[in-house]
């Protein structure tokens, strides 16, 4: 892997590397490959490929070449780890490290198929044997994530076989840094870290802005909770990330880049620096790209863990090695950023992008999505929701298709209540939105945003009162504290909140809440603290009644904030076990042998430990 | 842009050791002043003060000022690591999903302090905004290795499988049926960790958790 000691001085010697690359891969009969993403390294799909590389040693069948990748995310997290077998892409899920001699001996070198490792449906039991009969990979069209899962994430050789740096050395041999920017402006690409400002426009404005040298960087500090895009995209195709950097300075005339990583992310780094590292060796980076003339660079920044770094001034002034607090952008970053100077900052999600609009064209980008947000968008669905996992769609997908079609909706037979989009910055959109379709303005007009494409399902049992709390306590924390009103506003809004989630709220307070909203969306100094108030106000707008019941009838509709509901026993499903009355730490439960068990509400704390121990669901929220 | 064929890493070899090399790593710019205090914690596990001092004195910036970076961002700790760092996932689903119930519990029974290092020296306790993991939630990441779908008391049973030295064995694995977890009775242990520093007021430790949906 990666084994590389030529340095590519031409296009030619790229396209030459490319088919020797092929041809190895040509040589290959069976490739396995191993979904490594965020969501089944934890369950274990590290040791999974490595007993497939030890039975690719041990157990080779003679006449069989088999190549196991471990590869970037797949998609359905849920099911995972997933490990898939070329050629016929044989899908199989909840792969365990000792299925894999089984898997070997059947599919690897038998050719059948190992039943009891396919997706099943639970709905219908119906068994798929690929990905395509999966429901929750219709309707995906991948992009940014076209090779993540496909390559190994590891290879600059596989990225390379898979058409990878194609696009750069179209554009350094075919392509004017002018002709780049009009094509990424014709495609309608817009930016996918949040704001959706137009691509091409902003690599326009940098390109004309005056000063020397100009700076590229990548925006990797994926700070909204619930998203893990931006992960799956640096851990599963660090390359496509660095070409489309490279082919951004190319075009905006700047030879210096800079990828910030967020700290939580350790894979991500360390995928981004071996890749920087092949890329350099190869040539791709470095003086005189392919012979061309350009030169590019890139540096990762490791972040410190601070949400606001996300910002671009506050990020920016991360990279200077200053506290990342944010400035007030009466001149812009594209004219003056990181040390005063013209920089271009777009999100990992736009800059993976990049690389296939040059490659395969305007039109055929802009030929996905809505009339105003072209293409498609990467999206974490998670949450109360059936198949968790990383999705990309085209723009215009409605929220239906996506939580019901790919999800498969709420488990547990479950109400739908809310999704949360655009992380703390967003808001919750209500089940009668669920026909809208997905894009950056009909986002905005719901009242949330598109942000970086976080989407958090939440069903009855969620209290949005407290889910608005969660994330104002969670910005209370991360508030930089530079300007005022985002510092004592959001302080204020937490302790209004905290107050109505304890029975405590008073007559007055949404209004407080929503005055507090305004003043900050007015007032405050960067977009995060803008933004903060969105929770609240969307979830005020869409759920005003949770909040009346919360303040008036001192009640919890959907039974989550201690205090504003009651626990019960029902007597006809209690089975008089006594489980529940050893466990009450307050003794407020009575009962005997064969007699249905009683809470007593004068003791009872609500701490809800007989709810949670209760074998026969008996003790209820009433 | 000076440094950058020899940036990025503490695993290139230098020089000199300690501060002194950290500081040529990245030709003495304090533009890298982040990177530089990275390294120096990947390497102590913390920021010792002298550390800091030496750090200030070699590229002549104020002490004050590497202090202000030190306690901005959240992955930055002044004093020494424990025996096990616990990142306890705090992002949007593993919240729906009851991490502040288990935050709260795991917190009384080890002494944890968010932030801090428990007095027994055992745990260093971080609850961290988003792992990223979240078909997992809820998480907890300890020493590196993920641990998801946790219940209360599946969190206290492998941090005191950890806390006794059993290493964390399998993370535990959650499948769709397997997110109950063991509910084992292997609670009321001497967790009895006082704690040297004062807990701060975290409104999401009197969070409830929440019953998974059956």
């Amino acid at each position: 892997m990666g084994t590389v000691a030529t340095k590519l001085e031409s296009a030619e010697t790229l396209a030459e590397y490319r088919a020797a690359a092929r041809e190895r891969a040509a040589r290959i009969d069976r490739v396995v490959r191993v979904c490594c993403g965020p969501g089944c390294i934890p369950k274990g799909a590290r040791e999974v490929y490595e007993r497939f590389v030890e039975a690719a040693g041990e157990l080779a069948d003679g006449g069989v070449a088999v190549e196991p990748k471990l590869t970037g995310c797949q998609g359905l997290c849920q099911r995972g780890p997933i490990v898939t077998v070329d050629p016929g892409g044989i899908f199989y899920q909840g792969v365990k490290a000792d299925d894999v001699p089984e898997i070997w001996r059947t599919t690897v070198v038998g050719g059948r198929v190992v039943e009891r490792l396919l997706y099943e449906d639970e709905q219908t039991g119906v068994k798929a044997q690929t990905a395509a009969e999966i429901p929750f990979y219709r309707g995906h069209h991948r992009i940014a994530l076209a090779l993540c899962g496909v390559v190994d994430a590891r290879s600059v050789d596989d990225y390379i076989a898979a058409g990878g740096y194609e696009g750069l050395a179209k554009v350094l041999t075919a392509m004017t840094p002018d002709g780049v920017i009009e094509e990424l402006t014709k495609s309608g690409l817009r930016g996918r870290g949040g704001g959706g400002f137009p691509t091409g426009r902003k690599w326009r404005s940098a390109r004309n802005a005056p000063g020397e040298p100009k700076y590229v960087i990548a925006n990797g500090d994926e700070g909204d909770p619930g998203a893990f895009m931006d992960r799956a995209l640096m851990e599963g195709v660090p390359h496509a990330v660095i070409e489309g950097m490279v082919i951004g300075g190319y075009a905006i005339g700047s030879s210096d880049g800079y990828i910030y990583v967020r700290d939580e992310y350790p894979i991500a780094v360390e995928r981004l620096r071996d890749a920087v590292g092949q890329a350099r060796e190869l040539g791709l980076l470095g003086e005189d790209i392919l012979g061309s003339g350009h030169s590019f660079d890139i540096r990762i920044n490791r972040g410190g863990g601070a949400f606001v770094c996300g910002e671009s001034t506050a990020l920016m002034a991360s990279l200077e090695g200053r506290v990342g607090e944010p400035r007030a952008k009466y001149i812009h970053t594209i004219e003056s950023g990181l040390k005063g100077k013209p920089s271009l900052l777009n999100n990992v999600e736009t800059w993976a992008n990049v690389p296939q609009i040059v490659l395969k064209g305007a039109d055929w980008f802009a030929s996905f999505g809505t009339e105003k947000s072209k293409g498609t968008k990467v999206f974490s669905l998670v949450g109360k929701v059936t198949n968790t996992g990383l999705v990309e769609v085209p723009m215009g997908m409605t929220l239906r298709e996506i939580i019901y079609g790919i999800g498969g909706g709420i488990p547990g037979g479950k109400a739908f209540k809310a999704v949360q989009t655009g992380g703390p910055s967003g808001g919750c959109i209500p089940a009668e939105c669920l026909d809208e379709p997905v894009d950056f303005d009909r986002l905005t007009e719901l009242g949330s945003m598109m942000g970086s494409g976080g989407m958090i399902v939440m069903d009855e049992d969620t209290c949005m009162v407290n889910v608005a709390r969660y994330f104002v306590h969670f910005l209370k924390d991360e508030s930089c504290g530079k300007c005022t009103p985002c510092r004592e506003g959001v302080a204020q809004m937490l302790e209004i909140l905290t107050r109505i989630t304890k029975g405590e709220g008073r007559q007055g307070d949404v209004e407080a809440l929503e005055g507090l909203g305004t003043l900050l969306e007015d007032t405050a100094l960067c977009a995060l603290g803008k933004t903060a108030a969105h929770p609240v106000l969307s979830t005020v707008r869409r759920f005003r009644d949770e909040y009346e019941a919360h303040i008036k009838e001192k009640r919890c509709p959907a039974k989550e904030c201690p205090g504003l509901f009651r626990y019960q026993i029902d007597a006809e499903a209690c089975r008089a076990c006594g489980i529940c009355l050893k466990k009450c730490p307050v003794e407020a439960i009575t009962g005997a042998k064969k007699t249905a068990h009683v809470i007593d509400l004068e003791k009872c704390t609500n701490c809800g430990t007989c709810f949670e121990v209760c074998p026969f669901s008996a003790v209820l929220k009433v | 842009m000076a440094g950058k064929s020899q940036d990025d890493l503490s695993a290139c070899g230098h020089a000199q050791a300690g501060v002194a090399g950290i500081i040529e790593r990245y030709s003495g710019d304090p533009g890298m002043l982040i990177p530089m205090m990275q390294d120096i914690q990947a390497g102590e596990g913390y920021l010792p003060r002298e550390e800091l001092k030496e750090l200030a004195r070699g590229l002549g910036v104020p002490l004050s000022r590497i202090y202000s970076i030190a306690t901005f961002y959240a992955a930055f700790r002044l004093m020494p690591k424990g025996d096990h760092t616990v990142q306890l996932c705090m992002g949007t689903v593993c919240f729906l999903k009851g991490s502040g119930k288990i935050s709260e519990t795991i917190q009384k029974e080890f002494g944890l302090v968010p932030g801090a290092t428990s007095a027994d020296g055992k745990f260093t306790f971080a609850p961290v905004n988003c792992v990223g993991a979240c078909a997992l939630a809820p998480v907890m990441v300890v020493d590196g290795e993920y641990h998801g779908g946790l219940t209360v008391d599946s969190a206290v049973e492998i941090l005191h499988r950890i806390a006794e030295g059993g290493g964390a064995e399998a993370p535990v694995a959650p499948g769709p049926a397997a997110s109950d977890g063991p509910s084992a009775e292997k609670k009321g242990r001497a967790g009895s960790t006082t704690v040297k520093y004062t807990a701060e007021d975290r409104p999401d430790a009197k969070k409830r958790a929440k019953k998974k949906g059956k």
